[in-house]
């Protein structure tokens, strides 16, 4: 099959490259192992949040950030990059309602009670941001892996005033106590009302409600609007752990609005090959059932994920290979002696650049910097450089890059 | 291969992907959901221990397996687990009944309108709800009273260059003759000769329905009339995606057949909408479509995605003036075959299928294209709208109807 260009990865950084292109008209396949990132993560945007202190304001913080780290992918990108990819993404999705930018990160509390910083927001969880002060009661629900007074324990040690409640709304004929499980029951009018009910009488009018990120899939612009007017209090929602109800209405939008636009997608399928010739990917080869099927297109983006998403894999003698095209890695450990790990979980770990380095228009290169293929492009979690977690700059990345990507074949194309 | 299916669930890291999209844990508490039923329960079961009997809530869409990033068998492995609770448990007379649709369609056919008034009256259907577990309101095909095989030995297919065989299963050939006869239609028209070899069931609903030697005994028999043309080097399409998935994919992956004949014909099978869009990448597909002025709501049904070929309807259709195709975005429509036709299984059947109802309901259109026989019926019982395959559509657009007999 022939397309205008295929990406491989449903992630953030796959579906912003997908969706950018086919705006622009470009028929585009998105072929990918399963489904990413987007369930796992919260949907907040998180562009800088550390570097070495907590960044307030990421636009300042990059120019020097840049500086001091040039192999990081976003040394690849003008702050122009950022800005627009911001706006696209915020313009795109109007749904969800993102709101925030480059010129100052809020301050959301994580569902362990640390306060954490993000470019951009969903408009749920808009409420939340703990640089205001003022008063917060966190709702329990019986959802496992939130304990809302853990967490507003942990706030208030950090100077917060916080507190909890647990609530014991009618969970009806659905055992399911998972996240999604309560989003689904979120959409019921029936739920609503009864965590209205419980709720009522029970918080002060300055007070700030912050529920687990459950409050509806589809409907959740929607839930969040009744529940601050019934309430009469500003209503947030802080992220869960996996699965995540934000990321699955992030990847539900995408996806969609990359449908209607005329894209494809292709899940459970992995990419075991390729076909190359002029230094040009040709064709990616993916194991469809009984025979593999090659895709070709002008232009390809490899937006496969690091390490924990399989992009890149370590075997068990410890070789190290990008998955799709065994492209050529930056960040390796071992090369002067150094061990891949070590001991202490909390630093920065020798593994944790590793990835694919890329040239200003994020094509993949050799050591030496020269693109290994004209026309492939990478971004996200599969490039060299970044420490997302420490960082704060896991979506940031993602976002970022998957607009670039597309911006460069955009540019290549015309 | 049985072995690495189980194996895969050592990649399981309980991300828990797979139950956010289950269709059908999200209606019924009696299947907790692919990834505690499968991988997670899996690691406790030996030699002799039953699996809990939950496995047998799965239907077998295979939307786990599909989004699992981890490449876990997610589906297969609960197949093989309900596999292993009917043996221990022995299996239900229904559940060895509504799995051999050759059998009832030879039953059936002689017999057609006594059939079909029984199938239509609500009585008998109380009855065989009482009897057999069937519920009564399950959508059951009517018997089409002759064969798409008696059609097709009195077909002369114009002798051209270039041959295909046509695996109609046994959908189309009890039920939807008319379909096959379409199906073979728009292939002569694009060239082709095409020959229907003598078959019998592929084995999915016996395989579906936990009894892995009938299913094996059926695929053994299917496959060696198919393989001499495989090996002959003459594509096998289909239009029935669930019975060519298990040609292409499950015969070996979930009954664990491996060998050369098999191997043959999987490499050879092809979804109608597969070959026909391979086709047309390479020039050769006909293009006279006349426009046809209709709204189409499609839906890809579950066991069409295990094919991993994406929706190649989609790209046909849209060659098609003036038709104008909503992609329908559900995973499920809730039937997974013989799953819905279950009195206990059918309100499951129904809940799951509610989204898709809303969404071809909300389309507004009176016909709505699906690739699935048993989708198209459950759509249409669910909705009360016309569902044809998207080869009926093709069929129109390229005037066949209308063609001299």
């Amino acid at each position: 099959m022939t397309y205008d260009a295929v990406v491989i990865g449903a992630g953030l950084a796959g579906l912003t490259a997908a969706l950018r292109l086919a705006d622009e008209g470009r028929r585009v396949l998105v072929v990918a192992r399963g489904v990413g990132s987007t369930h796992l993560a919260p949907a907040t945007i998180d562009v800088l949040g550390f570097a070495g202190e907590r960044v307030e304001r990421p636009a300042e913080a990059l120019p020097t950030f840049v500086d001091s780290h040039p192999g990081h992918p976003y040394a690849r990108l003008s702050v122009e990059h950022f800005a627009a990819g911001i706006e696209w993404f915020k313009a795109r999705l109007p749904g969800l309602g993102y709101r925030g930018g480059l010129e100052e990160n809020v301050l959301l509390p994580t569902a362990v009670g640390v306060a954490k910083p993000s470019a951009v927001v969903p408009e749920t969880m808009a409420a939340g941001d703990l640089r205001a002060g003022g008063r917060f009661v966190f709702v329990g629900l019986g959802l496992k892996d939130f304990y809302p007074a853990y967490l507003a324990d942990n706030l208030g040690q950090a100077g917060a005033s916080a507190r909890a409640i647990e609530l014991t709304p009618p969970r009806g004929a659905q055992t399911d106590v998972s996240s999604v499980g309560f989003a689904r029951r979120f959409e019921q009018p029936a739920f609503r009302d009864a965590v209205v009910r419980e709720l009522a009488g029970h918080t002060e009018p300055d007070e700030r409600i912050g529920f687990p990120a459950v409050l509806g899939l589809e409907r959740v612009g929607e839930v969040w609007r009744e529940l601050e007017a019934r309430l009469e209090r500003q209503v947030f929602e802080v992220p869960t752990l996996p699965p995540s109800v934000s990321g699955i209405r992030l990847f539900e939008a995408m996806t969609a609005a990359l449908r209607r636009a005329g894209g494809r997608i292709l899940l459970g399928q992995s990419v075991v090959g390729a076909e190359t010739g002029n230094g040009r990917i040709e064709g990616v080869v993916a194991q469809a059932a009984a025979r593999p099927t090659t895709y070709r297109a002008p232009s390809f983006v490899l937006a496969t994920g690091g390490l924990a998403a399989g992009g890149i894999h370590v075997d068990s003698y410890g070789k190290i290979r990008e998955t799709v095209f065994d492209l050529a890695l930056a960040g390796l450990p071992g090369a002067n002696g150094r061990p891949p790990f070590l001991p202490t979980y909390f630093v920065e770990q020798p593994l944790d650049r590793l990835g694919v380095p890329v040239d200003d228009q994020l094509r993949p290169t050799d050591i030496d910097g020269r693109p290994l293929f004209e026309n492939l492009h990478a971004a996200g979690a599969t490039l060299a450089g970044a420490v997302p977690w420490r960082e704060a700059s896991g979506n940031g990345l993602s976002l970022a890059t998957g607009y670039a990507a597309a911006g460069a074949i955009l540019e290549n194309m015309s | 291969v049985t072995e690495l299916v189980r194996d895969s669930l050592d990649h399981c890291v309980k991300c828990t992907i797979c139950e956010t999209f289950c269709p059908f844990s999200q209606v019924t508490p009696l299947f907790p959901g692919p990834k505690y039923v499968g991988p997670q329960a899996e690691r406790y079961r030996q030699a002799g221990v039953s699996p809990d009997a939950s496995v047998d809530y799965c239907s077998g869409c295979g939307i786990c397996t599909q989004v699992c990033p981890h490449d876990v068998k997610i589906a297969e492995i609960n197949a093989q687990a309900r596999a292993q609770l009917w043996e221990d448990r022995g299996i239900p007379l229904r559940n060895q009944l509504i799995a051999r649709p050759s059998v009832l369609g030879r039953l059936g056919t002689p017999v057609a309108p006594l059939a079909n008034w029984a199938l239509r009256e609500p009585l008998a259907r109380a009855l065989a709800q009482r009897l057999i577990g069937i519920h009564h309101e399950a959508p059951m095909p009517l018997f089409a009273g002759r064969t798409f095989q008696r059609w097709a030995r009195k077909h002369r297919s114009p002798t051209t260059d270039r041959s295909v065989v046509y695996f109609h299963a046994c959908g189309t050939n009890y039920y939807e003759p008319g379909v096959g006869e379409m199906v073979v239609a728009v292939l002569e028209h694009n060239g082709y000769h095409v020959v229907v070899p003598p078959q019998d069931c592929c084995g999915l609903p016996l395989q579906s329905n936990g009894n892995f030697d009938a299913a094996r005994k059926y695929n053994r028999r299917l496959v060696a009339n198919l393989a001499p043309h495989a090996r002959d080097g003459l594509p096998i399409v289909s239009n029935s995606t669930s019975c060519s998935l298990m040609l292409k994919r499950e015969a070996r992956e979930i009954l664990g057949v491996e060998d050369d004949e098999l191997k043959a014909v999987s490499e050879a099978t092809y979804d109608l909408c597969e070959f026909l869009l391979l086709l047309h990448e390479r020039g050769e597909l006909k293009t006279d479509f006349r426009p046809l002025p209709l709204t189409v709501p499609y839906h890809a049904p579950c066991q069409q995605q295990g094919h991993g070929i994406g929706k190649p309807a989609l790209d046909l259709l849209a060659l098609i003036p003036d038709l104008r195709v909503i992609e329908l975005d559900v995973d499920c429509c809730g039937i997974a075959g013989t799953y819905g036709l279950k009195k206990e299984k059918y309100g499951i059947s129904m809940a799951v299928g509610e989204r898709l109802f809303r969404d071809v309901r909300a389309s507004g259109a009176n016909l709505a294209a699906c690739d699935s026989e048993t989708c198209r019926w459950q759509i249409s019982h669910g909705t009360g709208i016309g569902a044809v395959h998207p080869v009926e559509l093709l069929y129109r657009a390229y005037g066949l109807d209308r063609a001299p007999a």
